[in-house]
């Protein structure tokens, strides 16, 4: 029980840094006309941060919660 | 070769591969051999969520705005992660209860109310419709769009075709028959489509592939890569906004968030997905894996969509090419027809995933909360008793599957046309988004009540009908158009798309922001403001403390039924066999044969039944029956908290015995152990008193002795009774020696001695012990040798016990000499902060084995029975406590043959310069 209490509250923090990173005004910043490696600035950005919640998401999830 | 033909056999061919798989993983399931209890197949089917929509709707929505289509993902991926807290205790409390269908779980929390699951079931059809006429327009509009080949013709105004010839008349009968088919050939008592889950993680992995396979193409195939089509994208001037799509094209960020929250709901309420997350889930441990593999398969099959819609764009500037056609017109249009018919087939996968899963958890649905509750009830049907209701039970959900199919094609006639493929999918996510409250509620709020649960759904469902659906059914032309311009009644205040003025916002955050307002206002007032009733406080306490009590339901039934009876009910709803198997089962895990062995029809029974029963008709219905079946005393509600209260009041009795027993067991552990010490030091104190009495005997024996033999003759010659006297006083003395040793030794041991510890000079100590032991030393002609360093250090000590120490230490030097040439050697040196005394003899020396023993108290080397003891042998002993208490360390190192050299050391005193400094 104290192991998915533990990856229970991992998780929930990791959607709280979801919610922060796909909202307002963390998407303003990006919001901008340039390209990185040839993509929109603001397409990088949603899809790195994406990409990274769920790394981060699929390591706590892994991991036994110890 | 896309002539019609081809397209049409390619996709029979691929429905009937779906088939084959459905049909081998029944076997294998009927084999107890499951195909689908694996966290990855739990995973693909949760992306039964990705549908028509998703293969051709993205990039339709992202040709228009860029980024709008992602909420719809990342709502879901942020909501996976509070799964392990939510979905868990839904899976827990599901399994617990037998769930079949998300109205099945609300109606279950609301007291098993019939009222409830209707109206659930409703909303859930209404709702779910324009999303089940979205598939068929993204099927048939695909299948008339291949038709065309080599044109690109988009599709003529279905309204304009006579209904016969319209191919998704077609496809919705197809797909009708299909699911018919593949869902319901047999009633499973839970609800376990182990066929259809197989299909669908098949079907996951085909329309992922498909997708990505033309995303290749387009993106390397026809371009140069991402940086080719986006530099495009830049250089053109009607697409530059798209690069920053947030402020210009998508409107607002509150969009944004809210089709974030849209579809953070979608991925729990919708139907299909309820029914593959929780009712088909095999092992609650599969969520670990699917909360990361769900989002990544989300992130990849999105991964392309950009490029896609941007190359559309610029490779159809007129705009006269439909944005959701893209994924499908793009090869055509450069004659890939392989990879045209590859996106076809992923669509089609796309479109019967959803239908197939979608049809078979609604017609669940109406079967069991609406149609069952409803005709149970109807005592002229005499329906409760019919000796076998299975084929009922299937006829009804063929019958429901059939209709909600053809209610779908109804609203793509009506209202189809009028909306992209998105902007339709979205107002069902509205729709089932009324389920939140009462759901998240239900598991976290005992106070929620049944009337709450009712206001809130109807309330939120009336505003969602007014604000969404009723605008699109007026787009069509269907209702007239002046309601949306000037508001009912030319009341502008209540004009749908700007309820009360709220005007500026797009539709669907109107919809949410009044919907959700509407629905959690009414939940949560008429909760507060009514009580629950017995049932509805029973069934809340069990799903919101689902970790705490386990499996509780049967501790309120009170009343009277019969085996015969609830088997009966049994038989009739699940047949015969499986009733049986039911029945054995039960009886063996309570140890018992059946039908050889009798059950006890009592409260669990009952509870069993029910169960039972809940898993093929759902609690509504299954409550229904099993209390036509047996006389139950209705519980008060005072009587339900009771009986809550007991169990609660059991729990904190049962942890506080776990605590105290867990504080005995420590307690007896420290007993135990000081028991064990206490033992020891009888022991010790036993072996003490005897050896003592023996030492103290062998002296008064002899005092005793000698003085019987001079009191018995006076005539005794005098230097007879010298020699006798003389024998007398040395045995007294040793006697006075060994009494004053022992109370010297109790003392120290106890801690009661006096010390008085002062600086002292240890080299003036030995001279002086050495001085005053001259005599004895001459007597035995023994020489010693000193060794002296200048001016050593003070040491901090007894100064009478020192001394004790040093008497004692060379009484036995002296003692173990060798006779006529005995040498002591006494040496004074300091090192490492301690002052170390030596003091060496060269008499026999000591045994190894003998020398951790001689300090032991009565201890003395060699052979104490033959050899007579030369001491107390006490002092050795008395010696080493007293360097010890003074902070030193007393030793002996010798060798047989080679003397004996008895060391101690002191520990320096600071002197008043380091003092000083310290």
């Amino acid at each position: 029980m104290g192991t998915d209490e533990t990856r229970a509250q991992r998780l929930v923090a990791l959607c709280m840094l979801g919610l922060l990173l796909f909202n307002y005004p963390m998407l303003a910043l990006f919001n901008k006309a340039t390209l990185v490696l040839g993509i929109p600035l603001i397409y990088a950005y949603i899809f790195a941060a994406w990409a990274l919640l769920v790394a981060a998401m699929a390591w706590v999830a892994g991991r036994d919660g110890k | 070769m896309l002539q019609g033909w081809v397209v049409v056999l390619t996709s029979f061919a691929y429905l009937g591969l779906l088939f084959a798989i459905a049909y081998f993983a029944d076997q294998r399931a009927d084999q107890g051999r499951s195909v689908i209890a694996s966290p990855y197949i739990y995973s693909l089917s949760l992306a039964v969520y990705a549908t028509a929509w998703t293969f051709y709707g993205s990039v339709g929505r992202a040709a228009s705005d860029g980024v709008g289509f992602l909420p719809i993902y990342i709502g879901p991926t942020l909501m996976i992660a509070l799964w392990w807290v939510v979905m868990r205790k839904i899976l827990r409390i599901s399994k617990a209860n037998r769930i079949t269908s998300l109205a099945d779980f609300i109606a279950s929390r609301y007291g098993k109310s019939a009222q409830v699951g209707g109206v659930v079931t409703i909303i859930a059809v209404v709702g779910i419709l324009p999303y089940i006429s979205l598939q068929l327009k993204a099927v048939s509009n695909s299948f008339t769009i291949l038709m065309q080949y080599p044109e690109i013709v988009m599709p003529a105004k279905v309204a304009a075709l006579p209904v016969l010839q319209d191919t998704a008349l077609w496809v919705a009968l197809i797909l009708a028959v299909f699911t018919i088919l593949f869902g319901t050939r047999h009633l499973d008592a839970a609800e376990h489509h182990e066929g259809m889950v197989a299909a669908i993680a098949f079907e996951s992995v085909v329309k992922l592939l498909a997708f990505i396979a033309v995303g290749i193409y387009v993106t390397f195939g026809i371009y140069n890569g991402f940086g080719d089509v986006f530099s495009r994208v830049r250089d053109d001037p009607s697409l530059a906004p798209m690069l920053t799509p947030l402020e210009g094209v998508a409107g607002s960020y509150a969009k944004w968030i809210w089709l974030t929250i849209l579809s953070m709901l979608a991925i729990m309420f919708l139907p299909r997905q309820f029914q593959v997350a929780v009712i088909e889930n095999k092992n609650e441990r599969h969520l670990a894996k699917a909360i990361w593999l769900f989002p990544l398969y989300m992130l990849a099959i999105n991964v392309f969509v950009l490029p896609i819609a941007f190359g559309g764009r610029l490779h159809f500037p007129g705009g006269n090419v439909d944005a959701d056609t893209f994924v499908l017109t793009l090869p055509m249009a450069q004659h890939q027809e392989l990879i045209a018919l590859a996106v076809f087939i992923g669509g089609l996968s796309a479109a019967t995933g959803m239908v197939i899963v979608e049809t078979i958890a609604l017609s669940t649905m109406v079967c069991n909360d609406l149609v069952m509750p409803v005709l149970l009830r109807l005592s002229g049907l005499r329906l409760a008793e019919r000796p076998d209701l299975t084929g009922l039970l299937l006829g009804i959900r063929r019958g429901a599957i059939m209709l909600i199919l053809l209610l779908g094609y109804l609203y793509f006639r009506l209202a189809g046309e009028a909306y992209a493929l998105v902007s339709i999918g979205l107002i069902s996510f509205a729709a089932v988004a009324q389920f939140a409250p009462a759901v998240f509620g239900g598991i976290f709020w005992k106070n929620a009540t049944r009337n709450g649960a009712l206001a809130g759904l109807c309330a939120g469902f009336a505003v969602w009908f007014y604000t969404l659906l009723l605008p699109a059914l007026a787009r069509s032309g269907w209702v007239p158009l002046g309601l949306l311009e000037h508001g009912p009644f030319g009341i502008e205040l209540l004009k749908p798309q700007a309820l009360f003025g709220l005007a500026g916002l797009d539709e669907i955050t109107h919809a949410m922001i009044w919907s959700m307002a509407a629905n959690v206002g009414a939940y949560v007032a008429v909760s507060l403001a009514g009580t629950p009733s017995a049932e509805e406080h029973r069934q809340a306490s069990l799903f919101v403390d689902v970790f705490r009590r386990e499996g509780g339901g049967a501790r309120f039934w009170r009343g009277t039924a019969s085996v015969p009876d609830l088997q009966n009910v049994l038989t009739r709803f699940l047949g015969a066999a499986k009733a049986d198997e039911a029945l054995r089962e039960y009886a063996r895990a309570r140890g018992r044969r059946w039908p050889e062995e009798g059950i006890e029809a009592d409260a669990d029974f009952v509870h069993f039944v029910e169960v039972q029963l809940a898993g093929a008709i759902g609690s509504a219905s299954a409550r229904i029956m099993v209390a036509q079946a047996v006389k139950e005393e209705v519980l008060t509600l005072d009587e339900v908290r009771q009986i809550l209260d007991e169990a609660s009041q059991v729990i904190v009795y049962s942890h506080r015995l776990e605590q105290k027993s867990r504080e005995l067991e420590a307690a007896t552990t420290e007993l135990r152990a000081a028991n064990e010490r206490l033992k020891e030091v009888d022991r010790l104190k036993d072996d003490f008193m005897s050896t003592i009495t023996h030492e103290l005997r062998t002296p008064l024996t002899s005092i005793r002795a000698f003085s019987e033999i001079l009191l018995a003759d006076p005539q005794l010659e005098t230097a007879q009774r010298t020699k006798f006297v003389t024998i007398i006083t040395k045995e007294t003395e040793r006697l006075t020696r060994l009494i004053n040793q022992v109370l010297d030794l109790a003392k120290i041991e106890s801690g009661r001695a006096d010390w008085r510890v002062t600086q002292v000079d240890v080299k003036e100590i030995v001279a002086d012990t050495l001085a005053g032991m001259g005599p004895v030393f001459e007597d035995r002609k023994i020489k010693v040798v000193t060794r002296f360093p200048d001016r050593p250090s003070p040491v901090k000590a007894d100064l009478d016990r020192l001394t004790q120490v040093l008497l004692n230490l060379l009484s036995n030097a002296v003692k173990f000499c060798a006779p006529e040439r005995g040498r002591i050697e006494v040496s004074v040196s300091e090192a490492a902060g301690a002052l170390r005394v030596d003091i060496r003899d060269n008499g026999p020396g000591i045994a190894p084995e003998d020398q951790a023993m001689i300090f032991e108290k009565f201890r003395q080397a060699g052979d104490t029975m033959t050899a007579k003891p030369a001491g107390t042998g006490l002092g050795l002993h008395i010696s080493r406590q007293i360097v010890e208490h003074l902070g030193g360390r007393l030793w002996v190192e010798s060798r047989r043959g080679e003397g004996a050299c008895f060391s101690f050391t002191l520990p320096v005193a600071a002197t008043e310069a380091e003092a000083r400094v310290a």
